[in-house]
């Protein structure tokens, strides 16, 4: 399959840089690299939460598992009830790791370590007045968990504060993804489909319309959920004849976009790898959702899709249908009940014709000898295919 | 029109359906006067082919007669008579330009559905899952051709359909899986199912130049028809231990190729049988891979073993240390049918084979889920079953 996922930088993430700087001098690196690994300022807290996790986890399956030798350690006299005691507290420490590992908004576990560690220093401050304790062991035990409560505290602020830093910034997380396709045509030909933007709803299924407005500028107009149209304008950023095109959405766009693509010769003369950058910047509220679900839970996928359709018009001359797949939900592969009406056919500027084998039998078949009377002793004593062979260097 | 329809797991219904249309421009629809049940049709039918709809229709071994064309095919015209051929190909794209029909990378408009299971997606089929496309199949009176310009291959009327029908699959498939096993003159070959493609592979390893070629099965009247009319020898896997067999057989060297034309609903004796059986039915795996297991172990050292059974997904139980200590070559595909379709036309036309030999049953389209019974139970001595739409 020629669909190449090679550097996949499908990459969802909230972001606090600056995106438009970012955006450029991706489009600007002269080598065509783009690494999606991206440059955000981490916060120590953001380091610090999955080792409080870890502790969270490893701490109450010790209290599950051998609460009678944690009570020795901490120098707290074993019995049923502390027993009962560790084992409750246990559970809530498994609780808080693996809220601190799951939930979308760790810090609200982390503050939940911070209440338990403050019921832990409680029960300790009893421990130390009662009858069989081992002080020194307890006063150690209360020292390690006003460590663990400062270090809970300190990460919690800090994810509030990144918590809050996100929110403001980019409230639905920003898009940005790399994909790219092998295309059996020369590079100027691919170059010249893409550069008529007009093209793009041949291959590009939520795209109604691309209307060249002159001076490099666009309106692009999608599908949009309920009927409803979204709208934007963009402008040519970079164009340099048969190797790279570059656009972005001008201000007041429904979806904030950029994007670049790349037309290099493939190696060994087989076509164009096109390489396609994207980065959508869906705005809050309903749309923003609306847009999310759009392209999938995994944006990248309509990437792949589409450029899978460019492919398909570039080489074929059309988008293949099938009898489910002109369905747009699942549908089984029976004929519609009414005609369905053909998209523009693109007609190949460097034709390639389809190849169909035309060669004489192989060498082997030669012989007169009718296959179903060979016998297990009698060979056709020729020599091997000579198709075979010639399709060797092929695979 | 009628069809024969995948309604879920072992129902098959003929249903009245639309007529087929044409979607593209390079279409053709075929009025179809013969098609055939595949083997591989059984594994829809059993259940272990992952995303089909109830209401598929089912068949990718048809031929019939050109009725409509798209605007861009000017290759064939109405009244034309025509096999086509089982992988749907654009004759375009790289992989078709170097015959390699079966991976074409553009007819399968749900290519993303088989990246996910496969890593990379083969061409489209005829009524096979919709992971491979989603294409209406040619078990039915009518049926779309996509890319007609590339695959369906013009008969003359010399010839009955019985003789050129199978060239659509199995008659390839079974070529190429002899093909793959780059045979030298005074070669061994075994070949595991002795169901159509595997009588197929039998006489085409013999007319690529094997000495020997061995056929395994455990059903008396498939082994028959591998001696008599393919002529194989024979085990039968029921009676005597195929491993050992072969060992003296071949004086404990191993066929120089093993061809597995059985694929992932393979049978064996004893409990390891109800082991993979039970994860499969668990899912835990998706593939009983017994003929495999057994052709790779039983090959001789540096030797080839060829797959052309089909399989779905996942095996377990992989004797990857004898393959790569032994030095085999594994080598697989679906069949790149337009590579083959035109020589082994010119050998039917010659009298060299008569593809025929193989059906044991014909039937009104309308009998089709009794057939598919039939051939599912390997009643009546079924091999083969041709439907007459």
């Amino acid at each position: 399959m020629a669909i190449q996922q090679w550097n996949e930088g499908t990459r969802v993430g909230s972001s606090t840089g600056d995106r438009r700087r970012d955006a450029l001098t991706w489009n600007d690196r002269s080598d065509g690299r783009w690494s999606p690994q991206r440059s955000r300022r981490t916060l120590p807290g953001e380091r610090l939460a999955p080792a409080l996790g870890w502790f969270s986890v490893g701490l109450g399956v010790a209290q599950l598992v051998a609460p009678g030798w944690l009570s020795n350690l901490i120098g707290v006299q074993d019995s049923d009830d502390t027993r009962t005691l560790q084992r409750v507290v246990g559970v809530r420490e498994l609780m808080a790791g693996v809220g601190i590992f799951t939930a979308e908004r760790p810090e609200r576990w982390l503050w939940a370590r911070v209440a338990g560690d403050v019921m832990d220093l409680v029960l300790l401050g009893a421990a130390f007045n009662a009858r069989h304790a081992d002080r020194s062991r307890v006063a150690m035990a209360t020292a390690s968990v006003v460590g663990v409560t400062a270090l809970d505290l300190y990460t919690a602020l800090q994810l509030n504060q990144q918590g809050s830093d996100g929110r403001r910034t980019s409230r639905r997380p920003e898009m940005l993804t790399t994909k790219s396709v092998v295309v059996n045509r020369e590079p100027d030909e691919v170059y010249a489909f893409w550069h008529d933007f007009t093209n793009f709803p041949r291959f590009m299924i939520h795209l109604d319309a691309v209307r060249d407005l002159g001076g490099g500028r666009s309106h692009w107009q999608a599908k949009g959920p309920g009927g409803k149209a979204i709208e934007w304008d963009a402008e040519l950023t970079h164009d340099r004849p048969n190797e790279l095109i570059g656009w972005r959405s001008l201000p007041g766009a429904d979806i904030d976009n950029e994007g670049s693509v790349r037309f290099e010769r493939a190696p060994g003369g087989r076509g164009t790898l096109v390489r396609v950058n994207l980065r959508y910047d869906p705005p809050a509220g309903a749309l923003g959702k609306a847009v999310a679900t759009l392209m999938n839970t995994e944006p990248g996928q309509q990437v792949s899709d589409d450029l899978r359709r460019f492919k398909q018009v570039l080489e074929t001359g059309e988008v293949m249908r099938s009898d489910a797949s002109i369905h747009l939900t699942p549908h089984p592969a029976r004929p519609p009940e009414r005609p369905v009406p053909f998209e523009p056919f693109y007609e190949a500027t460097t034709a390639t014709r389809p190849a169909v084998r035309s060669e004489a039998p192989s060498a082997a078949w030669a012989s007169d000898e009718p296959a179903n009377e060979s016998t297990s002793t009698t060979s056709t004593g020729t020599t091997a295919p000579s198709t075979a062979g010639s399709r060797g260097g092929a695979r | 029109m009628r069809a024969v329809c995948w309604e879920g797991k072992r129902t098959i219904k003929v249903e009245t359906v639309p007529d087929p249309k044409i979607l593209n421009r390079r279409d053709a629809i075929v009025k179809i006067t013969s098609t055939a049940i595949c083997g591989s049709d059984l594994h829809l039918y059993n259940g272990f082919i992952p995303s089909m709809e109830k209401g598929d229709i089912l068949g990718h071994e048809f031929m019939g007669e050109v009725v409509e064309v798209g605007p861009m095919i000017d290759n064939l015209k109405v009244g034309d008579r025509v096999v086509v051929p089982f992988p749907i190909a654009c004759g375009n794209c790289w992989s078709c330009q170097q015959e390699l029909y079966a991976s074409c990378e553009n007819s399968n408009p749900n290519a993303w559905m088989a990246e996910k299971l496969m890593g990379h997606s083969p061409s489209g089929l005829f009524g096979y899952s919709h992971m491979l496309g989603g294409f209406a199949g040619g078990q039915a009176e009518y049926a779309r051709v996509p890319f007609a310009d590339v695959g369906p291959i013009k008969v003359p009327n010399g010839l009955s359909d019985e003789q050129v029908l199978f060239l659509s699959d199995i008659f390839p498939t079974g070529y190429m899986g002899a093909e793959m096993c780059d045979i030298k003159p005074g070669d061994t070959i075994a070949v595991w199912g002795c169901g159509p493609v595997g009588q197929f592979a039998i006489a085409s390893a013999y007319l690529l130049g094997a000495e020997r070629v061995i056929a395994i099965d455990r059903f008396p009247y498939r082994l028959r028809m591998a001696r008599e009319n393919a002529g194989a020898e024979t085990i039968n896997y029921e009676e005597t231990d195929v491993y050992d067999t072969l060992m003296e057989m071949t004086g404990g060297r191993g066929p120089d190729a093993c061809i597995d034309a059985v694929g992932t609903e393979a049978h064996t004796p004893g409990a390891a049988y109800f082991y993979d059986r039970i994860k499969q039915a668990t899912m835990m795996e998706s593939d009983r891979p017994f003929a495999l297991r057994e052709a790779i172990m039983a090959c001789r050292n540096g030797g080839t073993v060829s797959v052309i059974g089909v399989y779905g997904g996942l095996i377990d139980k992989f004797p990857m240390g004898s393959v790569m200590n032994r030095g085999l070559t594994i080598r697989s595909g679906q069949c790149h049918a337009q590579r083959y379709m035109k020589p082994l036309l010119e050998h039917i036309q010659a009298g060299r084979i008569d593809p025929s030999f193989v059906i044991t049953h014909r039937m009104p389209l309308e009998e089709a889920p009794g057939g598919y019974n039939t051939f599912v139970n390997k009643e009546d001595d079924c091999v083969k079953i041709v439907l007459k739409p």
